[in-house]
């Protein structure tokens, strides 16, 4: 039996809390809003985007920030629900870097 | 290609330095309106719904409930129409229960497998909350965390920890604070902090001039 | 204190239960450290979908009761310096099991 990596009730090692706060940026509003407005269409069920979480690699789930594990599992379940293909998501990403650019 | 409006992000960095699943989202987004899953409507509503939310929310419902026993009595039974009763929309919350503190007892909350939390009443969790030293340490030492917020429950107090696993969601009820006896609602609000909503923390203490 | 369910539900407020130690593949909401633990029942939440079920794109059915469970801290952690604390968890049923004189209530 081994543990999920998201299952840390009562894990050791952990420290202090850190009581800083971040005003969210642009993506992780968006990626807050693309969540719940999936939620609210119907296309998938928080209990989906948990387990894709739960499924990640452990090292990136501890790696990773909030949003990012958010972002992440979004795109694992639309890509299994084949509502995207990650190639779509390449291929639009790369004209949006294009179009962002390196100064 | 319309972008997020956000007047509060203050200092974002230009996208290509964006890391690689913050760049995505954007690609994701504008994938999911051309192919007609979501659209841009769906998403400004979830910003807006979302600012709306915040934990002045339940400072209200804390302040009415030390001020009308019986207002406090309704938000014990029956949080969501409590709720209502003060115009607070908590219907998106499947199943909502409220925690009271008393001289002996102190309720704390986390989801140790997750970030659940009233989202709909109080907007999004601060940091800490979703942090994995909290989801680590609060079940096991809830103590520990209450004395880095500030909180030490003596020994005659009991501390009951939350972990919100399932479809319910918990506020906690703090205790009113001495001394602030004829004070207004609006005033006692004042004193319901974020961080006494989810109990690791009394709320603010009564100061008087 | 609980509330009352359409059908019947296997544990009622403070029958004493154990969370039965068992894992699984897939997506579980019943945390590893409150496994193989005694404590009792404190409310009956009434029947929901079944995460488990839900995670995997399915309709989440039967509906599972759900718990509030009580446990003593010092049975969770094996530690006795705060005698009163206890620690609650959202148990659904079948992860219950009737446990006769395991742990005290305080």
């Amino acid at each position: 039996m081994t543990r999920g990596h998201h299952d840390i009730g009562g894990v050791p090692g952990a420290g202090p809390i850190d009581q800083s706060e971040h005003s969210l940026s642009d993506w992780e509003i968006l990626a807050d809003a693309v969540n719940q407005a999936l939620g609210a269409r119907g296309v998938k069920r928080t209990d989906e985007m948990r387990r894709a979480r739960e499924e990640m690699d452990s090292t990136a789930y501890r790696d990773m920030t909030y949003y990012e594990r958010w972002i992440a599992s979004i795109e694992a379940i639309l890509i299994e629900k084949k509502i995207i293909t990650k190639e779509e998501i390449d291929r639009k990403l790369a004209e949006f870097e294009t179009k962002w650019g390196e100064p | 290609m319309n972008e997020v409006a956000n007047p509060e992000h203050g200092h974002d960095h230009p996208k290509h330095e964006l890391s690689h699943y913050a760049k995505r989202i954007y690609a994701i987004r504008d994938l999911l309106i051309e192919k007609g899953v979501i659209t841009e409507k769906d998403i400004q509503c979830q910003i807006e719904y979302q600012e709306a939310r915040s934990p002045a929310n339940g400072a209200q419902l804390v302040a009415r409930a030390w001020v009308d026993p019986e207002f406090k009595a309704r938000l014990i039974a029956d949080p969501k129409s409590a709720c209502a009763e003060l115009g607070i929309d908590a219907s998106a919350i499947n199943e909502f229960v409220v925690l009271e503190n008393t001289e002996q007892l102190r309720h704390m909350v986390v989801c140790t497998l997750c970030s659940c939390y009233p989202r709909p009443i109080l907007g999004r969790p601060p940091d800490w909350y979703k942090s994995f030293n909290y989801r680590q340490r609060a079940v096991v030492d809830p103590r520990g965390v209450m004395r880095e917020f500030g909180l030490n429950p003596g020994d005659d107090v009991e501390v009951r920890v939350h972990d919100s696993t399932a479809d319910i969601r918990y506020l906690v009820l703090p205790l009113r604070p001495k001394g602030t006896e004829n004070w207004s609602e609006a005033d006692l609000a004042k004193l319901v902090t974020r961080d006494s909503l989810i109990g690791v923390m009394d709320p603010l203490d009564a100061i008087s001039e | 204190m609980g509330r009352a369910v359409n059908s019947p539900s296997k544990f009622k407020p403070g029958d004493r239960v154990t969370v039965k130690f068992e894992d699984r593949p897939g997506h579980l909401r019943t945390p590893w450290y409150i496994r193989g633990k005694s404590g009792w029942i404190e409310r009956v939440y009434g029947q929901f979908r079944n995460p488990e079920s839900l995670a995997f794109g399915r309709d989440g059915l039967p509906k599972k009761t759900l718990y509030l469970v009580a446990f003593n801290q010092s049975d969770v952690w094996g530690r006795t310096s705060e005698p009163k604390d206890k620690v609650l968890v959202d148990i659904y049923e079948h992860w219950l099991e009737s446990s006769v004189g395991e742990g005290t209530s305080s």
